[in-house]
């Protein structure tokens, strides 16, 4: 074999194998059927192709052997496989695929219809993400487990039921009606936005960001916004954008996390902030967006200060009041108060923050007592600062959070 | 990725199978790792024989004993293995799913240790 064949269709297999599955899936209606036509596709592309030339149209030519090698398959098991299971399977395969051709919108439609069935509301939270990481992005079950630091038997597990529930609930294969759009692209939303959170601020483990996630999660976002530009699809990408150009600053040399007022702002990723950037003014520009380009919007607001000192307060303040109107949540409604604490003092945020705790919902959540330690250290009031300190670190779960947090209780030893 | 499909059965299942339907299962089990090569997933396989023939070594304080199969009295025995090449565990569970034997015993799939699992 030619060497620059074999590279060809390894570039083809990078950038189009998802999209050739997505086909695959429409046209023989099975996740594993396709995935063996995908297989048996690409393995046919090494055997021809470095003897008759890279075809003109290799997506084509790909989907075309994956679904002739899958029929064809069927055909031969079905000497072994009981009467009537391989008519069931025959006639499944036959009968929704109508004559292929390379319309590149139908491809498009594809990909967009996979991500759907995978985030279908008939799926488990848990089998949602696994199954979008898996069959939208590719992931080996193995890479998911890893991230997610869950055995890797759980997560193909999750994956076999949810494409079981696929099958036996007969969920459609399509993008959802106008009708029901907000709510099922909410559920897409919702499955690339974990995704990016377990990869930037990861539950657990040693490191803060695991890169590799939010790689995946903006990947998505990116594939979302081309294929339908709603303002929260765009807010969410310029969310994702926003957050991780201040990856390199958010820990330190020994991997400590680092706090957006002590980052070494030079370190943020400018390329990543103007696109961010540019995408939140085209979701607020559509008027109607909702609660992730409203915080794309206040990610923005700090990544255009120079230097925290700089950082304009009111606005975070405003678009925090904003969003709590849209998007009620006690966690919003921290973020808000930690702003009003910058715009107004610490003793004003402080007694925002007790009131939250008083409620109750946010009693177990790291970084608000990490938040009130931080005001009452600021107030003179070390005695308390150490009590909701030591709080927080009973409750934090990460590594980089907890050193964190230990220095900051070592630094109160010295006044 | 390399997974070792171990392949379990109660060998009274197969000592009491009818003649044909024992040659027919075989000709199946063939015909798949036949198919198994052309999609390039086969790496080897074989069939063992009864654990009846088994024997079981061991080297405690230097001194070695040999046993009959201790495991004889479980009524699944490892029967054979089938070592295949897979993009993940998913997918290597579903070409296990394919084995015919899996119709009448079990298929525990094994990854195989690389080095680079055993480095992290």
């Amino acid at each position: 074999m030619t060497a620059p064949v074999a590279d060809d269709i390894d570039a083809i297999y990078r950038t189009e194998s998802r999209r050739i599955f997505a086909t695959l899936v429409r046209l023989l209606g099975d996740f594993d059927l396709a995935e063996e036509a995908l297989h048996d596709a690409f393995r046919s592309a090494l055997e021809q192709w470095p003897r008759d030339g890279v075809p003109a149209n290799p997506r084509a030519w790909l989907v075309s052997a994956g679904r002739f090698k899958s029929i064809d398959g069927i055909r031969r098991q079905a000497r072994f496989t009981a009467w009537d299971d391989a008519v069931e399977h025959t006639a499944a395969v036959a009968d929704p695929a109508p004559a292929w051709d390379d319309d590149t919108e139908d491809l498009e439609d594809d990909r967009l219809r996979l991500v759907f069935t995978c985030c279908h509301p008939a799926l488990a939270p848990d089998a949602q993400v696994a199954l979008t990481l898996r069959e939208v992005c590719g992931l080996a079950t193995e890479e998911i487990a890893r991230a997610f630091l869950v055995p890797a038997p759980t997560i193909a597990q999750r994956i076999v039921r949810a494409k079981a529930r696929i099958r036996d609930a007969r969920i459609p294969y399509q993008v959802p009606l106008l009708a029901e759009l907000p709510e099922r692209l909410d559920a897409v939303l919702r499955v690339v936005y974990l995704v990016f959170n377990e990869g930037y601020a990861a539950s657990s483990g040693e490191s803060v960001t695991r890169a590799d996630l939010s790689v995946e999660a903006i990947r998505l976002g990116r594939l979302l916004v081309d294929l339908l530009p709603d303002p929260e699809a765009l807010g969410l990408l310029a969310l994702m954008l926003l957050h991780d150009s201040r990856r390199a600053a958010r820990t330190s040399a020994d991997g400590e996390l680092v706090l957006l007022d002590a980052q070494d702002r030079s370190l943020w990723n400018r390329a990543q902030i103007g696109e961010g950037a540019a995408l939140v003014e085209r979701a607020l520009l559509s008027r109607r967006f909702g609660p992730y380009a409203l915080q794309a919007a206040i990610a923005a607001v700090h990544a255009e200060a120079r230097e925290a000192a700089a950082t304009d307060w009111p606005q975070i303040v405003g678009l925090y009041d904003v969003l709590l109107r849209l998007d009620p949540s006690p966690v919003a409604e921290l973020n808000r108060a930690a702003a009003i604490a910058m715009r107004d003092g610490p003793a004003t945020g402080l007694a925002l923050i007790d009131a939250l705790l008083a409620r109750g919902e946010l009693a177990d959540y790291h970084l608000a007592h990490g938040a009130r330690a931080e005001l009452c250290r600021r107030l003179g009031r070390i005695g308390e600062a150490r009590v909701a300190y030591e709080r927080a670190l009973s409750l934090a779960r990460q590594l980089p959070e907890r050193k964190f947090l230990e220095r900051q209780l070592t630094l109160l030893d010295l006044k | 990725m390399k997974y070792l499909c171990l392949v379990h059965y109660d060998e009274a299942v197969i000592d009491t199978m009818p003649p044909d339907e024992l040659k027919a299962l075989g000709d199946e089990s063939h015909a798949y790792d036949r198919e198994l090569e052309r999609a390039g997933h086969y790496i080897a396989s074989n069939a063992l024989e009864s654990v009846k023939t088994a024997k079981v070594v061991q080297v405690r304080g230097g001194k070695r004993s040999h046993v009959d199969g201790p495991y004889a009295e479980a009524r699944e025995q490892l029967g054979g293995f089938i070592l295949i090449e897979a993009r993940d565990l998913n997918a290597a569970i579903q070409l296990a799913g394919r084995i015919p034997m899996a119709r009448y015993g079990a298929i525990e799939v094994r990854p195989v240790e690389t080095l680079q699992r055993r480095a992290a």
